[in-house]
């Protein structure tokens, strides 16, 4: 093996660890400075309840809400304010209802908001936390009128 | 709503295309480490190449299976270091052996523990299908951490390598249960933290304009710590004492968000070396072949022989197989960034380096966007754990900082740091599929219903 052809081999290896490295941070550069929002948000979303054919029972009712309401469960009829702070729901005595439902943890949900739209996130109960049939692992986007399960409880956002 | 939209995109195609060029990476490595050193390519190149090209494609569909939003660099970033480090070894068990017949090869069996650590990988990935779900285990975690530790002081089962008694001998194969246990120390503070990090900020008395928090919120984690770096002390493996101190530094920051931890786990780290250097002898002879290297050349052959390698590699290296690594004792392990230096050259290890600085970039990455706390907090656990890992142990071969103990991730040979390390990728690939997963899809339901039907994903 001549000597050039091992220089060649050399640089042609160093050559192709460092397109491999300028690659991988071309895939990591959209990461890096953000994702852009599509032009039309989310299509599949929008599309999928009509694709299952179920009807919406109703129009999900437009403004800020102000209270988070127990429609169903032991301790329905219960509600509290929404303030600026987080709201944990659970039969612990630190949450903001303490509920009486045997199927809730004792700190399993908590509402929280980012000043213009309200979230629920499940934190780790053991029954888990459901939109509709969806047991929900990340903070999920909730507006008025919309029915989260924990246990045999059911909670909503209301005016 | 204002609030931009999060696109969820897999990248599926993408991390093929890299995994793609990482196998060939690696392939390329080990045929011109035959070519410099023997004149020819190595025989077993088709079949090593065949094998690496179907575990790189396992690895593949198993992430688009089990994890098919997860992060599209890490598995290629990884498999390109673990196929540099293979082509490496390989290349220093043919120098070594040309010194002497008798010496160990050690690429074989380090192929076996890359397939070992694949199998963890994918392993975890399809067990562990949310990483929340690990913090319902942070004492069992905590209690393992430690039962790690202890093993290798066990008479019979444990061993003395090299002064340090950090092996474990079972069956023939000896294990290094130190590299588990810093898996587990990392998932026991961030499940732990994650309970108490308001009362570790709030609750408390306020001394020297750091907050210090109570006795109760901290004593657990302290314990645990205490044990673990005692151990290691006491075991004389100084580079896990340290790195296992960052981390739990870290990760109190991190948790707590108060650099007054940073502060306190600096001074503490300040008296904990001059402590180490005056009590210690062999942490002296560290000190002072960092110092001056040349003052005692016979004793600190291993780290001039490093440095007289990264010259003779100089910007663009000697070459695979072309170079003399071979002459620095445990140069397949602890100075394998030299022998990549000589070889590779600055322009070389200035790759890796940015290959493990991409790793922790996505790690930190994950930790950003994760939003579970537990999940922030292993994943920033375990990107720092990795980072201070390759600094000490580059750091130590460059001679920027003491040399300690420590092996590099994914390139040393050592069959439970490629095990280990591979577990904590499928544990961050794992975060990163949940955090960049798009959210279910919201739907009213009819609540008059006693009992429904619920899909459990």
């Amino acid at each position: 093996m001549s000597e050039l052809t091992l220089t060649l081999i050399k640089l042609g290896f160093l050559a192709v660890l460092w397109l491999f490295v300028l690659s991988a941070v071309s895939v990591i550069r959209s990461d890096i400075f953000g994702t852009k929002a599509p032009s039309t948000p989310r299509p599949a979303k929008q599309k999928a309840p009509a694709k299952v054919g179920r009807t919406k029972a109703r129009k999900p009712p437009r403004g800020n809400p102000t209270t988070l309401k127990i429609v169903d469960g032991p301790n329905a009829g219960q509600s509290v304010p929404l303030g600026d702070g987080p709201i944990l729901l659970g039969r612990g005595t630190d949450a903001a209802i303490r509920l009486d439902d045997d199927y809730v943890s004792t700190r399993h949900a908590r509402f929280a908001t980012n000043g213009e739209q309200w979230f629920v996130e499940d934190l780790g109960s053991t029954n888990g936390t459901y939109l509709g049939s969806q047991r929900i692992t990340t903070p999920i986007p909730i507006g008025l009128g919309i029915q989260v399960r924990l246990g045999k409880t059911i909670v909503e956002l209301q005016k | 709503m204002t609030t931009p939209v999060w696109v969820p995109r897999k990248r599926r195609g993408a991390e093929l295309f890299l995994t793609f060029l990482a196998v060939f990476i690696g392939i390329a490595a080990y045929a011109s480490v035959g070519l410099g050193a023997e004149g020819t390519i190595p025989a077993d190149t088709y079949k090593l190449g065949g094998a690496l090209i179907v575990v790189a494609i396992a690895t593949h569909l198993i992430v688009r299976r089990v994890a098919p939003y997860a992060d599209p660099v890490l598995l290629p970033l990884v498999i390109s270091l673990n196929g540099l480090g293979l082509a490496m070894i390989y290349r220093l068990d043919i120098g070594r052996q040309q010194i002497d017949p008798a010496r160990a090869a050690f690429a074989n069996s380090q192929l076996v523990w890359t397939a070992v650590g694949i199998a963890a990988f994918a392993g975890i990935l399809i067990a562990v299908r949310d990483h929340r779900r690990l913090q319902t285990l942070t004492y069992t975690f905590g209690a393992a951490a430690i039962g790690l530790l202890i093993l290798p002081l066990i008479p019979g089962v444990g061993q003395t390598i090299n002064g340090a008694r950090i092996w474990v001998v079972l069956f023939g194969f000896s294990f290094q249960p130190g590299e588990a246990a810093k898996v587990c120390l990392a998932i026991f503070f961030a499940g732990y933290l994650v309970v108490k990090r308001d009362a570790l900020a709030l609750a408390g008395r306020r001394i020297m304009g750091i907050d210090l928090p109570r006795g109760r919120d901290l004593g657990p984690i302290l314990a645990c710590w205490l044990i673990s770096v005692g151990i290691l002390v006491f075991q004389r493996d100084l580079g896990s004492s340290l790195l296992f101190f960052g981390l739990f530094v870290v990760m109190l920051y991190v948790s707590t968000e108060r650099p007054g931890w940073i502060v306190v786990g600096g001074l503490l780290f300040g008296a904990g070396a001059y402590f180490g250097y005056a009590a210690f002898g062999h942490v002296r002879v560290r000190f002072d072949a960092w110092l001056d290297p040349f003052g005692d050349p016979d004793r600190n052959g291993q780290v001039i022989n490093g440095l007289f390698g990264l010259a003779h590699g100089g910007i663009l290296g000697q070459g695979l197989g072309q170079g003399s690594p071979q002459l620095t004792p445990y140069s397949f392990s602890d100075f394998i960034a030299a022998s990549m230096g000589e070889e590779l050259g600055l322009t070389g290890l200035m790759a890796i380096l940015l290959i493990y600085g991409l790793i922790v970039e996505r790690g930190l990455r994950i930790a950003l966007t994760c939003r579970d706390a537990f999940g922030k907090l292993l994943a920033a656990g375990l990107a720092f754990s990795f980072a201070l890992q390759v600094f000490v142990v580059v750091g130590g071969v460059t001679r920027l900082i003491p040399l300690t103990g420590l092996t590099t991730p994914f390139m040393a040979q050592g069959g439970s740091s490629v095990v280990m390390n591979w577990a904590i990728i499928g544990l961050l690939l794992r975060i990163s599929d949940q955090t960049r997963r798009p959210a279910p899809e919201i739907s009213t339901f009819d609540s008059n219903d006693e009992t429904q039907v619920v899909k459990i994903s």
